[in-house]
């Protein structure tokens, strides 16, 4: 058991991770996401229309790690956004932004480890084992599932270091494969890779015209979705001001690199219509190499991106709970720290059942897009929220760790590009939508009429901060 | 019994033994401790001194 550490009669989260940690963290979530699901793009749109979601939310996602890393740069605490939204925006838009992160990465938690199941069950069935009556026979999905959530939440409940260095180690190495997947198809020349027979033709390119472009965005934000969970990092890293910009900015050119040479691996292998539905694109891409090395790799590679995107939101997900604990946005008995392991335990406890639940008896798709939906409310929260940040504290009245350039281009960029992907799911989605709104709308009021009076007002302001301009 | 029924047994079994870790081990430590203690964590205070815990 780790040392137990008291320090006048209080408790704190550790101090321990680096921008290594950091990025292993950020891109750890979101890696899985080029593993499988921005194939669905190209079914909504094409080969071209995947493409170009590719790069429009690459766009969006740099927008929101510039935004992200200049605001908690300076709001350095557990809970990420929430903390951020508390400090800047105020309660009832903290409450709710605190909400968003929690659904979204439960959610994600959730589709990782249904995912997880699924490759077992795949891997078996490829073992060719047979029953009794001749029948081929694969493993029950569900026991590995469930023990997915339940082993990766007891490693975060044993301490947050031994989690992210973990992370850090499988998503290196995930990522790794990719890049020696790539450089096996040859990608300087044309005897592996047919992308001129593959995509010759209007249905190989933007079959469904301008529109299955931005049908596309929907599933084009899962090549990055996830990269702001660093931010739930920073009451954790020794030196917040220069590791959480470092670790965030590294993951997204990671992650932009990545996502490039995906495209480009599974749209010279395979048809369009088979990769807008495919279930493991970068596993199918090595399967057509013929390579045993590269399968087992591209094997290894899809399991450790599932699994390092489930640890990681487990992570985020508790930080964000223990956070509203803490500030009794919701019951403080979330609040607590292990005295030993010094991690939010309770927290960590308490969602290890939602994740469990919706990952074996809900739809994968319904599970994504409510990820999606709830990832999506906060980046539209992002784009106001720097917005206001910079109007209350202007630049040189507060010390910052990193300052965004181009002010305030990136966060209108952001705010058009969240209106545009809202449209695209509404397109695929537009009832879950709805009901996520109207779910949204109704925590709110419980909030706002019940929760609210729980609440230590003067307490939960912690920055040290001149007063804003205009109060 | 088959070897995948082995192993699904296999998950499930380890699956309860990390649940039943967690649980036990929470239950021990808010036994062993006040909740004033456990919930004393406040935002932005900085613990530099890891006290060799890592």
């Amino acid at each position: 058991m780790a040392t137990a550490t008291q320090s006048g009669e209080k408790l704190s989260l550790l101090r321990v991770l680096g921008p290594g940690h950091v990025w292993g963290l950020g891109v750890g979530i979101v890696l899985v996401g080029e593993y499988m699901g921005w194939n669905f793009s190209v079914g909504k749109g094409g080969m071209i229309a995947a493409l170009i979601a590719c790069w429009v939310a690459g766009l969006l996602y740099t927008c929101v790690a510039m935004i992200d890393s200049e605001v908690t740069s300076t709001v350095a605490a557990a809970g990420g956004q929430y903390a951020q939204a508390k400090h800047i925006v105020g309660p009832l838009m903290a409450f709710n932004v605190g909400l968003f992160l929690v659904f979204a990465y439960t959610m994600l938690e959730a589709a990782n480890a249904w995912t997880l199941g699924y490759l077992v069950q795949t891997a078996s069935g490829m073992l060719g084992v047979t029953g009794a009556d001749g029948a081929a026979v694969t493993l029950y999905d569900k026991p590995f599932v469930v023990l997915t959530i339940m082993f990766l939440a007891w490693l975060n409940y044993r301490g947050v270091h031994t989690s992210l260095t973990f992370n850090m180690v499988i998503t290196a190495i995930a990522f790794i494969a990719i890049i020696i997947l790539f450089l096996a198809v040859q990608p300087w020349g044309n005897s592996v890779l047919k992308h001129a027979e593959l995509m010759s033709g209007k249905d190989g390119l933007l079959p469904y015209g301008w529109l299955g472009v931005v049908a596309a965005l929907h599933f084009g934000l899962w090549y990055y979705l996830g990269i702001e969970g660093t931010t739930q990092a920073a009451e954790e890293v020794r030196s917040p001001a220069r590791s959480l910009p470092l670790g965030t900015m590294t993951g997204m050119i990671t992650l932009l690199i990545a996502a490039t040479m995906t495209w480009y691996i599974c749209a010279g292998l395979m048809p369009w219509e088979y990769l807008g539905t495919a279930a493991t694109p970068m596993f199918d891409a090595a399967r057509l190499t013929g390579s045993t090395p590269l399968i087992w790799l591209l094997f290894v590679g899809t399991v450790f991106a599932t699994v390092a995107s489930a640890n990681g939101c487990i992570n985020d997900a508790s930080r964000a709970w223990f956070s509203m604990g803490r500030d009794r946005y919701l019951p403080e008995w979330f609040g607590a720290v292990h005295p030993a392991y010094r991690t939010p335990y309770r927290a960590i406890v308490f969602l290890v059942p939602l994740a469990v639940i919706f990952a074996c008896f809900v739809p994968l798709d319904q599970i994504i897009t409510f990820s999606i939906l709830s990832g999506l409310l906060g980046y539209t929260f992002m784009a106001i929220n720097v917005t206001m940040f910079r109007n209350k504290w202007p630049l040189g009245s507060i010390s910052r760790g990193f300052v965004y350039p181009m002010h305030p281009l990136p966060a209108l960029v952001l705010l058009v590009l969240c209106g545009v992907t809202y449209f695209a799911v509404f397109l695929g989605y537009g009832a879950q939508l709805l009901a996520m709104m109207v779910f949204y709308i109704v925590a709110s009021l419980w909030f706002h009429f019940h929760r609210y009076k729980y609440v230590r007002r003067g307490d939960q302001f912690t920055m040290q901060w001149p007063r804003p301009i205009g109060h | 019994m088959t070897t995948f029924e082995l192993l699904e047994y296999g998950a499930w079994g380890l699956s309860a033994v990390f649940g039943l870790w967690m649980l036990f081990d929470m239950i021990k430590t808010d036994r062993s401790y006040s909740e004033d203690l456990l919930t004393s964590s406040r935002e932005g205070e900085i613990e530099d001194k890891l006290d060799g815990a890592r």
